[in-house]
């Protein structure tokens, strides 16, 4: 395997010549904000969170492989502004009230907004109607604290390799969903093994039971699992 | 099928003609129109003429002017009929030998006419695109013989190189260089797919070219697959055009029993086959890596590039994908060579393009002009000016992903990088004309709720973007709007245009910030009010 | 469209003849995964919607698990999960049309069926729809009444041609 030298932030910095820019600057120390890249799933370059400027063009760091040379910007003025922006788009986009959640304290959403300096929305209020499926016996699904990430569909199909989960409708109105559409409860594929809740970023993806500022996901179990796999071969 | 037999089929389809063709036109606009009824009744008539020895009604795809439509041509001596109606048969037939004709007459040698430059249409409106036998008669086929006779697949795309063609979906990147990193790009198995999604409200240039002229662009795709070594195709056509499909279908159905698609073609080694993928009624399926999920049968997202198709498209196969017009442009450069096709045009985009034109323009239709060509010469010339003598106020090119261009920036020459500079693109061909009725910034309120609708919900700047750009639109149109609304769009558009995953979302704004730009005042009229 | 009192057994054997249609498409497609749109077009064009039985059908004879498959019906705006009216009238909104004055043509179809564009009439008669371009722009603007275009129109004409839907016999027959 070849190394490549590239510059991230004006220092080089040697990368494997097949990770992608957001794994080389995490070699090097240099935290690029994401939300729907997880550890141990594929790359969908989504949220668009974690852009960087790559020769004065933008480039998601989670789908771009490096290249000798490359001269990496990821923290620029403009690209923190947009960011920015980004967050307030997602919590303008649904119902996301941090005073009751669960995942209060321990939400990624939340977590970015803190980091990115978002403390207050400019942009409307969608207000969408957004349900809450609690029909599952260990689990629930809060409509309102979706971001679309995608992550819970990967998880199940990637590292359970059943996909329960999917998405319905476009734009707006695009919403996860189990099966046909049908209460998570009645889900005929769903083997609960949990997986989906431990890949979800907010507190969309819950344990019945839990209480505002309970319920702590555990991203990193998914790369564990995944890892692990791949190492048995 | 050998090169004889070709010339066969054609010297036969010539002898069986009769002298005078009665041209109707059956293509979308006019069969709306009642194109069918009148192609019967006009055959009634010359049976009851007792003409059938000399004269033949042959349904014929787009002539062009659809808004004179329903359009009956007397080929070869060139009399239009424009608004037909089922009971003029009789007249428009008595008329050939000298009878009285009060119909409507179309003037062949108006500008609409004279100032374009037929390739891609050269046989719209003349050939039946029902009969195989006349597209050969028409010299169809013979560019396939020879590149897969005469030429090496590199020659192939040598000459589709040194023509200077660009894609004519609207992003205009250079045809020959694509068809070489296919060719290039190492895979077991290559496709080649024809983009004919075509989604851009007002535009319908393809729907018109598979109408009318089908084997045009199966012969383009042909050769492409052997200029890039592919041996299975597909062509996605909008489920709108139910139409073109049937056409399409017949079209691939008598190539193949002519030994033109699918095993040995031309007697040779090399195989091609193709199928028709029907979109679903989804515009982002226009971009190319949305539009392979979709033929793969997934929901239509895109996803980022690189990798690109050319590398690691269809079944992460090197996979060519060419839209529709860009196809039909082949086989006449094989034939009349490069220099030939770059001599037309401009420098940097050499060729011709076919628009749509439509909107508040006296003459409605679809045109096919020589790049660099202005505005101006199009709006004026050949559109006639204004719909009942109004003011022509700006030209919208490009659909919700290009810009409206002021009346004052009609000497812009139409080529890829002039309409760029002017904050629009060329887009897949729409044109639709604003006159002063139009208001502007209604209008881009239009183009956002359709961007809006249409975007697919995968990335963050697009999906909620455009719903809240949308929402300071409205805000706008509904007088309750306020300075900070103004700089709040320049901010969310700008946001769309450089962190949008796909071309939906990044030109999306497009259709905002062109008419920001040059109808400033429309907008904060707005405000003030 | 059913006939209004359908004996059970013509029922019955309307739907066999439009399952083995349907398995007919499959078999053709060799029960490809990659076929689902195609499968899902014959589907509506057969039954006239999806509804979550036959998705659940195709779900098992493609080999994809469900969801995947209800996500790409809903999708694509061409494909209806609910039962579509009788009738059909697809007002065409693409710019030409719309620069030439279709959402008025919208506005009056509105009134006169009573219901909102999207949506279908209590009895079933008729369903009212938009569409982004249909490609007619020549004939602008355009409205699609069962499937057959129609350019040139007036919100009049969209008026009298709704209105004549509404009042249209009962379609005897599937």
């Amino acid at each position: 395997m070849a190394a490549k030298t590239l510059l991230i932030n004006g220092t080089m910095v040697s990368a494997r010549e097949d990770e992608t820019i957001l794994e080389a600057a995490r070699d090097a120390g240099v935290k690029i904000p994401t939300l729907c890249h997880l550890d141990g799933l594929s790359d969908v370059g989504a949220c668009r969170l974690c852009l960087v400027e790559v020769g004065g063009r933008l480039r998601p760091a989670c789908t771009t492989t490096v290249s000798e040379g490359m001269d990496i910007r990821t923290h620029t003025d403009a690209l923190k502004a947009y960011r920015r922006q980004i967050i307030e788009l997602l919590f303008a986009e649904r119902g996301h009230v941090c005073a009751v959640c669960v995942a209060s304290g321990h939400c990624e959403l939340q977590d970015m907004a803190v980091a990115l300096g978002m403390d207050h929305v400019r942009y409307e209020y969608l207000a969408p109607t957004c349900t809450v499926d609690i029909s599952h016996e260990r689990f629930g699904l809060d409509h309102n604290r979706c971001i679309l990430c995608s992550r819970c569909v990967r998880a199940c199909d990637e590292v359970e390799g059943v996909h329960t989960w999917d998405v319905a409708g476009r734009g707006t109105s695009a919403r996860v969903i189990t099966d046909m559409n049908q209460p998570w409860g009645e889900s005929e594929t769903c083997t609960a093994c949990g997986k989906c809740l431990l890949a979800c970023p907010t507190g969309a993806l819950f344990k019945r039971g839990a209480t505002v500022a309970e319920m702590e996901h555990s991203p990193a179990r998914i790369a564990m699992i995944v890892e692990s796999r791949r190492v048995r071969g | 099928m050998e090169l004889h037999d070709l010339q066969l089929i054609a010297r036969r389809e010539r002898e069986r003609r009769r002298r005078i063709r009665i041209h109707c036109c059956t293509s979308s606009g006019c069969l709306a129109s009642q194109g069918l009824e009148i192609q019967k009744r006009l055959e009634a008539a010359v049976a009851e003429a007792g003409l059938e020895g000399e004269v033949e009604v042959v349904g014929v795809g787009c002539i062009g002017s659809c808004g004179q439509g329903p359009m009956v041509e007397i080929a070869p001596e060139g009399t239009l009929y424009e608004y037909v109606r089922p009971e003029d048969a009789e007249a428009i037939v008595a008329a050939i030998n000298g009878g009285e004709c009060s119909v409507q007459r179309g003037d062949p040698l108006r500008p609409f006419f004279t100032r374009q430059f037929p390739i891609v249409r050269k046989n719209a409106g003349k050939i039946d695109p029902e009969r195989i036998e006349e597209y050969i008669a028409a010299g169809g086929y013979r560019s396939l013989y020879r590149a897969i006779n005469e030429m090496s697949p590199a020659e192939v795309i040598d000459e589709i190189t040194q023509s200077g063609l660009r894609g004519r979906g609207g992003a205009g990147y250079p045809t020959g260089l694509k068809w070489s990193t296919v060719a290039k790009s190492r895979g077991d198995r290559k496709y080649v797919v024809c983009n004919g999604d075509e989604g851009d409200p007002g535009a319908f240039m393809d729907r018109s070219v598979l109408e009318s002229d089908p084997h045009l662009v199966l012969e383009g795709m042909c050769i492409a697959a052997y200029a890039v070594g592919a041996d299975q195709g597909y062509i996605y056509v909008r489920g709108e055009y139910p139409f073109a499909i049937q056409r399409l279908q017949k079209a691939i159905n008598q190539a193949k029993k002519f030994g033109l698609l699918g095993s040995q073609i031309f007697d040779s080694t090399f195989d091609f086959r193709v199928d028709i993928r029907v979109g679903a009624g989804a515009f982002v399926c226009g971009e190319e890596t949305a539009l392979l999920a979709s033929i793969e049968g997934r929901r239509g997202q895109p996803r980022p590039r690189p990798p690109y198709p050319a590398e690691s498209g269809l079944w992460g196969k090197p996979t060519l994908i060419n839209n529709v017009e860009t196809f039909a442009n082949i086989a006449a450069i094989i034939e009349h060579g490069p220099d030939w096709y770059a001599s037309i045009g401009t420098e940097s985009s050499r060729g011709t393009k076919v628009f749509a034109l439509t909107g508040k323009i006296h003459n409605t239709g679809l045109i096919e002009v020589p790049m660099g060509i202005t505005l101006r010469e199009i709006v004026h010339q050949l559109g006639g000016g204004g719909h009942s003598g109004s003011e022509v106020k700006a030209v919208q090119t490009g659909g919700p992903s290009g810009g409206c261009i002021p009346a004052s920036l009609f000497d812009t020459p139409v080529d890829y990088e002039s309409l760029a500079r002017v904050g629009s693109i060329m887009g897949s061909g729409g044109m639709v004309v604003m006159d002063n009725s139009t208001n502007m910034v209604e209008l881009a309120k239009f183009y956002m709720e359709f961007c809006k609708d249409e975007s697919c919900g995968k990335c963050v700047p697009c999906r909620v973007g455009t719903v809240q750009i949308h929402h300071l639109l409205d805000k706008l149109t509904s007088g309750k709007g306020s300075p900070a609304d103004l700089d709040q769009l320049r901010e969310l558009c700008q946001l769309l245009r450089d962190t949008s995953l796909c071309g939906l979302g990044q030109s999306a704004p497009n259709p905002v910030m062109s008419t920001l730009k040059y109808f400033t005042e429309e907008y904060e009229r707005l405000i003030e009010r | 469209m059913a006939t209004p009192h359908p004996t059970r057994d013509a029922a019955a054997a309307a739907g066999d003849t439009r399952l083995k249609i349907l398995e007919a498409t499959m078999k053709r497609n060799q029960y490809r995964p990659d076929a689902l749109i195609e499968v899902l077009h014959k589907a509506q064009e057969i039954y006239g919607f999806l509804s979550p039985d036959l998705l659940v059908r195709i779900a098992r004879s493609l080999h994809l698990p469900p969801s995947r498959v209800y996500g790409v019906a809903t999708f694509y705006h061409f494909f209806s999960l609910v039962p579509q009216g009788a009738h059909t009238c697809t007002i065409c909104l693409g710019t030409a049309c719309y620069v030439r004055g279709a959402s008025e043509l919208i506005a009056r179809a509105e009134d006169v069926a009573g219901i909102a564009a999207g949506h279908t009439t209590p009895d079933g008669k008729l369903s009212l729809a938009s569409v982004r371009c249909i490609g007619a722009c020549g004939i602008a603007p355009a409205v699609v009444i069962d499937g057959n275009v129609t350019g040139h129109m007036t919100s009049d004409d969209v008026a009298a041609q709704v209105a004549a839907l509404l009042s249209a016999p009962e379609l005897l027959g599937s």
